[in-house]
């Protein structure tokens, strides 16, 4: 995994996501997710190219599910944006790096 | 970039056809697609692949065939070819801006599940609709989910999903299954699934913030409606090929399905083969897209000894 990408927890997602000082890419997915395992480079290269303007990171929900649970993740994988400790953007499967983008720069 | 032999999907197909072609030492690229693995990836236990006398696990089989296929020289990405140019050789794809060309291309991009195609399944995929228990199957915890389809896949579903809900309901336009015998058996005799025989799903309720509630029901016979709550809606009615990228590049069947010459695998256009089920209607096994998908890769080795 690329140095940018961060893991989350139900642990450290309150301090970590929630209250960040710059909006938070969170991507839910899994092991045994094939699609998550596709859009996995995909979400490195946002990391890299967003260094320092939008902090992007990984939950796994086999062993987070609290912060799954919370936010009704019914599908993996799913990348939700946070601004100041709010949801404001998600996308849902493996959809192309411009979704991704077009989702950020709505938010930045 | 250019390469003798680009290969577009990553399931039995084009990872067979990868094992050969990296063996002819034509150092194959491997667009591995938005699911890499290919269906195989999404189910559990595959029991009629030859040489598995205890059953597989389809990711683990497809993890084989990739392992098998870049040991002998093939590279696999993870990316989604977006376009495509085969009205010269050496032919054009592309990867969003990026440009790649080859001598020939196998298309093994196979096929995806088919929806109902109702409003409300667009709007709450994602959210209660899916199209792969396997994937989701894990958020219905000691939830009422339904299965929608009679065949395979459908009963194949269902059974996964009593591991994790508390109910699960098929819904069936028919009144007898179109699944094989064995697995039809073992979902009549599961206590935990239900059959609803001569229904259709015609509306789906639910919201994003609130997720699947329920479903409208349609008697097959009496034209009756009603509605039935659940939490889930998993849909197994069949597929449709992964041939967006190719209209008007190659020739394609009225439903879609890329049209191959009897006895090979050779396309209307010269230099691109198609194997698996993206060619495929009537078997759709993952031995027959294998078997396919050797014959691309020898189709495509002579094609390029021959030009």
């Amino acid at each position: 995994m690329a140095d940018n990408v961060i893991e989350f927890s139900d642990q450290n997602f309150d301090s970590d996501v929630l209250g960040a000082d710059t909006p938070v890419l969170v991507d839910f997915w899994a092991v045994w997710c094939g699609p998550c395992k596709a859009i996995a480079p995909i979400v490195e290269e946002i990391a890299n190219d967003y260094d320092g303007k939008v902090k992007v990171g990984k939950m796994d929900v086999d062993n987070n599910n609290q912060v799954a649970m919370k936010y009704g993740i019914r599908s993996i994988p799913t990348l939700l944006l946070f601004k100041n400790g709010e949801v404001v953007d998600q996308v849902i499967g493996n959809v192309g790096k411009d979704s991704i983008e077009s989702m950020l720069s709505k938010a930045l | 970039m250019h390469k003798k032999v680009i290969i577009i999907g990553s399931g039995p197909a084009g990872l067979t056809a990868a094992v050969y072609a990296a063996r002819a030492n034509l150092e194959p690229l491997v667009f591995e697609g938005s699911q890499p693995g290919g269906q195989l990836t999404i189910t559990t236990d595959v029991e009629n692949f030859p040489g598995f006398p205890d059953g597989i696990m389809g990711p683990e089989l497809m993890d084989h065939m990739r392992k098998q296929a870049v040991r002998f020289g093939a590279t696999c990405e993870y990316k989604t070819v977006t376009k495509t140019d085969f009205s010269n050789n050496p032919f054009k794809i592309w990867v969003n801006d990026d440009e790649y060309t080859a001598d020939t291309i196998i298309i093994s991009t196979g096929a995806s599940a088919r929806l109902l195609g109702l409003d409300s399944e667009k709007e709450l995929m994602g959210y209660g609709v899916s199209a792969c228990a396997t994937c989701d199957g894990f958020f219905f915890k000691e939830k009422e989910v339904l299965v929608v389809g009679g065949g395979d896949s459908a009963a194949e579903e269902a059974i996964f999903l009593t591991k994790f809900a508390s109910k699960v309901t098929i819904v069936h336009r028919r009144d007898e299954f179109r699944a094989s015998k064995i697995m039809a058996d073992r979902v009549l005799n599961n206590e935990k699934i239900d059959i609803m025989w001569n229904s259709a799903v015609e509306d789906i309720h639910g919201a994003k913030d609130t997720g699947v509630t329920g479903v409208k029901i349609k008697d097959t016979i009496s034209g009756d409606l009603r509605d039935v709550s659940c939490d889930g809606i998993f849909m197994a009615i069949g597929h449709v090929p992964n041939t967006n990228i190719f209209k008007s590049q190659i020739d394609l069947d009225e439903k879609g399905y890329i049209t191959t010459q009897p006895d090979t695998t050779n396309t209307n256009v010269s230099g691109v083969f198609a194997c698996g089920d993206v060619q495929d209607q009537v078997y759709r096994q993952a031995i027959t897209a294998a078997g396919t998908g050797c014959m691309s890769a020898i189709d495509a080795e002579r094609w390029l000894e021959e030009h």
